[in-house]
C-alpha cells in the first residue's frame, strides 16, 4: 500500500497531492484545484481549473465569476469524480451548505477522505453527510471542545419566532453568513411555519436566489433597501454579521440583534458581539458530531485542520486513535466575521 | 430553577435598564415564594454558601471530563461556572421538578465534605442552561447588571409600593424576603423595624440653577468628593451602606469596628491624604478600597479610611428625620465628639458672609477633596430621594483641555451603530499623542451623527469594535479633576470626562500638551 506521507503533503497553504499535480481548496491561486465549497475560506478565485460539484462551481460563479462553462472546470455530481495521474477522486456529501462535500481520494490501495467543513444534523438546504470509509480521515475541528454541543435546530427557530411575537414593534435582525447560514435559517423558518415575508440585506440577495434555482424553497424574500421601515415591524431580518452594527442597520425600526452562530454556546463571546438573542445555529460539526463521526468512520489515523485542533487531538488520545494536527493558514473566517 | 435560568441568560444579553427591570418586575409577579425572594437575592449577590467554591466545582469536574479538556475549554470560555455548565454529561430522561429553594436548601445544608457530591446531584438534574443558573447561584458573580437599587425599584414596581419603604425594609429582612413580599402583595401589615441596622433611603441634591439663594434660608457646606456612606447601628451591629443602598461593610472594617454609638450617619467616606492625620485625599486613592472583599493590613495602612459626617437621622432609638435641618445640626455637633476622632470627624458649615462669599470661596477652593458646595434649606427634615427646593449641589466648573481623537468605538444599545466612545490624546514632548481619556458623553444627537461620520471616513485601522482614526480632530474636554494614574501610558486619568465642545476650526498640531495636563494634576 502506498504511504500518504508519500503522495499528499500538508503545507500551510492547503493539501497537496503530487501524482496527480492538485491542490485541494488551496489558499492562494494554483494550476488546478478541487475545492470541498464555496465559503472563501475554501474556495478562492483565481485558479487554473476547479474540480468541484455543480452547486459549488455555480456559487464560485457568483462570487468571483469563475466561468463554469469553461472546459477547464469541472463538475461533478456526488458519488462521481474522476481519475488524475492514478489518484482516482470523488466527491462526498458533507452536509455543509449547498453542494459542499467531501472529497475521497483513492492511491495505490490507501483511501484517504477530506471533509471540509460537515456537519452531522439535518439541513433542509442540503444533502445530509455520508459516511466513507477510509484509511486516513482528514477532518475540521472547528469546535473540537466539548463545551461546544449545538442544541436542536428547532429550539433556537422557536426563540427567533417567540421574540419577534414577543415585541411587535420591532423587527429581529439576524446577522447570518451570507453563503449557506442565511439560506438555512429561512429554510428552517419556514419548516417551522413562518410565512411572512423574510427581509434580506442586499449582500444576501444573489446567494438566495440561486439556493431557489437549485430547488431550496425560501418563500416571500423581500429586500430591506425597497421596504418602508414600518412594514418591517414584527417582521424577522437577516443580514451578513457585519452589518449588525452599520448604518444600515438604521433603517430597520429598534431591531433586536441576533446571531446565528455556533459561537452563542458561549455567553461571553455572544456579549462581545453586542447580541441581545445568541441562536445556537451551526454549519460545523459539534463536539458529539465529531467524535461520532471520527468512532464511525473509523480510520486508521485522523488529521485535524482548522479549530480546536487541541481538544480533538486530546480525545483521540484517550481513545487510544491515531491523530495529528495539520496547520492550515487562511481557514475559520465564516463564522468568526 | 427554569424560570430562573431563563430569567438571567435575558439579563445577560440585555442592556438596556428599562428592559432588565420589566423582566425582573415580570418574574417577580409570575414567580411564587420563596423562589423569587432567593432568586432576587442571588441576581443582587446577597447569597453566600461557604460550603461551595470555584476549587469544588473544579474538583468535580475532574471526577467526570479529562482535566486536559476542561482545562482547554476554560480557557476558550473563559469563566469557571459557565465551562462547568456546558462540560457536564446530560442525564438523559425528564429534568423536572428542581426549584430554585430546592438547590439554596441543599446547598446551604452542605457541608465542605458532602459539597461535591451535592452539587453534582443538582447538577444531573439540570439542563445546560439550568447548571449555568445552578452554578452562579452558588458561586457568585452573576454578572448580569442588576444592582440592589435595581432589584428594589423592580420589587416596588412589581407590587405598586413605594420605593423607599422598599428601600428601608429589604436590608431589615433577610432573604427570601417572605414578610416583604407578603406587604408587597397586600396580605400582611408593613413589616415592623425594630432593632435591626436597616438602610434609610438618602436624601439627594438637585444641581443649583438659581443665580443665587439666600443664606438666611440655606446653610452651606463643602461637597467632598468621596462616596455618601450611611452607617447605621441596631441591633448590636454595624452596617455602611452606599448611595445604592449597597452594603460595603466588609471593605471597611476599621469604620465598623469604631462606630460603637446607637445612632445613623450619614457622611462622606474618605481616605487620608499621604501623610497620615493629613487632608483628605483624592477620590483616586479612595478607589484603592473600593471593591475589596479582602482588606490587607497594608491596604489599612496605605488607604486610611475616615467618614466627614454631616447628618444625623437617628440617636439613641430616636428617629431624627422629621426635624428641621437646623436641629439635626445642633444634634449632631453634640453627637460627633461621642464618635473616635481617628474615624470620624465633623462636615464644617461655611461660614459666608452672603452668597457672593461664598461664590468666591468656592471659586478659590483648591483642596483635592473638594468638589463644590452643598446648600441645604435650614427648615428641611430629612427626606428620601431629590426634592425641589431643599437641597442643591453646586460643583466646582469643570477643567477642559483640547484633546485629538485617537479611538473610536461603538455605544450599546440605541447607540449600537454609532461611533459613539472616543479615546482621545494630548501631545507628548517628544511630539508623540499619547491617550488621557475616553468620554462618550456631552454631544448633541446632531453632533453624535457628525462624529460617527468622521469616525466611518477617517478610519485607519480595525480592531473588533475599535477603530483607529485620522489623529486630525481636536475635542474640548471637560473633567471634573485629573490625577497620576499608572494604568496609562501618558501617566494621567481625568475624572469624569466629556466632549464639551467640537473644535472643527483648530489643528490637531495645537491641541494640549501633556505637560499642560500635568500642571492641574490635584
Amino acid at each position: 500500500m502506498a504511504k500518504a506521507k508519500h503522495w499528499l503533503e500538508p503545507h500551510s497553504g492547503g493539501l497537496y497531492v503530487k501524482p496527480a499535480d492538485l491542490w485541494i481548496d488551496p489558499s492562494r491561486p494554483v494550476e488546478r484545484a478541487a475545492v470541498t465549497h464555496g465559503h472563501a475560506d475554501h474556495a478562492r478565485s483565481g485558479h487554473g481549473a476547479v474540480f468541484a460539484t455543480p452547486e459549488t462551481l455555480a456559487i464560485m460563479a457568483l462570487r468571483y465569476g469563475v466561468d463554469v462553462e469553461a472546459s477547464r472546470n469541472q463538475a461533478f455530481e456526488y458519488g462521481d469524480g474522476f481519475e488524475r495521474g492514478g489518484v482516482r477522486f470523488s466527491f462526498h456529501p458533507a452536509g455543509h451548505v449547498l453542494g459542499s462535500a467531501q472529497i475521497l481520494m483513492e492511491y495505490g490501495g490507501e483511501r484517504i477522505v477530506i471533509t471540509g467543513d460537515y456537519k452531522r444534523r439535518p439541513d433542509p438546504t442540503c444533502a445530509p453527510f455520508e459516511v466513507v470509509p477510509c484509511d486516513i480521515f482528514i477532518t475540521e475541528a472547528t469546535f473540537g471542545l466539548p463545551v461546544f454541543r449545538h442544541p436542536p435546530t428547532e429550539g433556537e427557530i422557536a426563540k427567533l419566532i417567540g421574540a419577534v411575537r414577543a415585541e411587535p414593534d420591532r423587527s429581529v435582525l439576524v446577522g447570518a453568513y451570507a453563503l449557506g447560514k442565511a439560506q438555512r435559517v429561512i429554510a428552517e423558518l419556514r419548516g417551522a411555519g413562518w410565512d411572512a415575508p423574510i427581509y434580506i440585506h442586499g449582500a444576501l440577495e444573489k446567494m438566495c436566489e440561486l439556493y431557489a434555482v437549485h430547488g431550496v424553497d425560501l418563500g416571500e424574500l423581500r429586500l430591506v433597501s425597497e421596504t418602508d421601515k414600518a412594514e418591517m415591524a414584527g417582521r424577522i431580518v437577516l443580514a451578513p454579521p457585519s452589518a449588525l452594527g452599520d448604518r444600515w442597520s438604521r433603517r430597520l425600526p429598534d431591531p433586536v440583534t441576533a446571531m446565528a452562530s455556533g459561537w452563542m454556546r458561549v455567553r461571553q463571546r455572544a456579549r462581545q458581539r453586542m447580541v441581545e438573542l445568541p441562536l445556537v445555529i451551526s454549519d460545523h460539526a459539534d463536539w458529539d458530531e465529531l467524535t461520532t463521526t471520527i468512532s464511525e468512520v473509523n480510520p486508521k489515523e485522523s488529521w485535524i485542520t482548522h479549530g480546536s485542533e487541541d481538544g480533538l487531538l486530546r480525545w483521540c488520545e484517550l481513545t487510544q486513535r491515531k491523530a495529528r494536527a495539520l496547520h492550515l493558514v487562511g481557514r475559520d473566517l465564516e463564522e468568526e466575521v | 430553577m427554569k424560570r430562573f435560568a431563563a430569567l438571567i441568560d435575558r439579563l445577560i444579553y440585555t442592556r438596556s435598564r428599562n428592559t432588565k427591570l420589566a423582566l425582573i418586575v415580570d418574574y417577580l409577579r409570575h414567580t411564587p415564594d420563596p423562589d423569587r425572594g432567593w432568586a432576587i437575592a442571588a441576581l443582587t449577590e446577597s447569597l453566600d454558601f461557604p460550603a461551595v467554591k470555584a476549587g469544588t466545582v473544579r474538583t468535580l469536574l475532574a471526577t467526570r471530563i479529562d482535566e486536559e479538556l476542561f482545562r482547554l475549554s476554560r480557557h476558550f470560555v473563559g469563566d469557571t461556572a459557565e465551562t462547568a455548565a456546558l462540560l457536564w454529561p446530560d442525564v438523559p430522561g425528564k429534568k423536572a421538578g428542581l426549584s430554585v429553594s430546592d438547590a439554596v436548601d441543599a446547598l446551604s445544608a452542605a457541608s465542605r465534605s458532602d459539597a461535591p457530591a451535592i452539587v453534582a446531584s443538582l447538577l444531573d438534574r439540570l439542563d445546560a442552561d439550568g447548571r449555568y443558573a445552578l452554578l452562579k447561584l452558588a458561586l457568585g458573580g452573576m454578572r448580569v447588571g442588576v444592582s440592589a437599587r435595581l432589584a428594589k425599584q423592580a420589587f416596588a414596581q412589581a407590587f405598586d409600593v413605594p420605593v423607599d419603604d422598599v428601600e428601608e425594609l429589604w436590608h431589615a429582612i433577610p432573604p427570601p424576603y417572605a414578610p416583604l413580599f407578603a406587604w408587597g402583595e397586600g396580605r400582611a401589615e408593613r413589616p415592623d423595624l425594630a432593632d435591626v441596622a436597616f438602610f434609610r433611603p438618602f436624601m439627594l441634591a438637585h444641581p443649583l440653577e438659581e443665580a443665587s439663594v439666600d443664606l438666611a434660608d440655606y446653610a452651606a457646606e463643602w461637597k467632598w468628593d468621596g462616596i455618601r456612606v450611611q452607617i447605621v447601628h441596631g441591633g448590636g451591629e454595624t452596617r455602611i451602606y452606599s448611595r445604592g443602598g449597597e452594603e460595603i461593610s466588609g471593605a471597611f472594617p476599621e469604620l465598623v469596628a469604631a462606630f460603637d454609638q446607637d445612632a445613623v450617619i450619614d457622611g462622606e467616606l474618605l481616605v487620608r491624604g499621604e501623610v497620615q492625620g493629613g487632608e483628605a485625599a483624592s477620590f483616586n486613592a479612595l478607589q484603592q478600597r473600593l471593591g475589596r472583599k479582602i482588606v490587607s493590613k497594608k491596604m489599612l495602612a496605605d488607604y486610611p479610611a475616615f467618614v466627614r459626617v454631616y447628618d444625623l437621622l437617628a440617636v439613641d432609638g430616636d428617629d431624627l428625620r422629621g426635624l428641621p435641618w437646623t436641629e439635626r445640626r445642633r444634634q449632631l455637633e453634640a453627637f460627633v465628639p461621642r464618635l473616635a476622632g481617628s474615624h470620624f470627624d465633623l462636615s464644617q458649615v461655611i461660614d459666608a458672609k452672603d452668597f457672593d462669599d461664598l461664590a468666591e470661596r468656592r471659586a478659590g477652593a483648591r483642596d483635592a477633596a473638594i468638589e463644590g458646595v452643598m446648600l441645604k434649606r435650614r427648615d428641611a427634615p430629612y427626606v428620601a430621594g431629590r426634592r425641589a427646593g431643599l437641597w442643591y449641589k453646586w460643583k466646582r466648573d469643570p477643567l477642559t483641555a483640547d484633546c485629538v481623537m485617537m479611538y473610536a468605538q461603538r455605544g450599546n444599545g440605541r447607540r449600537a451603530s454609532f461611533y459613539s466612545d472616543y479615546t482621545f490624546g494630548c501631545w507628548s514632548e517628544a511630539g508623540e499623542l499619547l491617550p488621557v481619556g475616553k468620554a462618550y458623553s456631552g454631544f448633541t444627537d446632531e453632533e453624535l451623527k457628525w462624529l460617527d461620520k468622521f469616525v466611518r471616513d477617517n478610519t485607519l485601522n480595525r480592531f473588533g469594535p475599535v477603530r483607529e482614526v485620522e489623529k486630525s480632530l481636536v475635542l474640548e474636554v471637560a473633567f471634573d479633576s485629573i490625577h497620576s494614574s499608572k494604568r496609562h501610558k501618558s501617566g494621567l486619568a481625568m475624572r469624569f470626562p466629556r466632549i464639551s465642545r467640537i473644535r472643527r476650526d483648530k489643528p490637531a498640531e495645537e491641541a494640549d500638551r501633556i505637560a499642560t495636563l500635568q500642571a492641574m494634576v490635584t
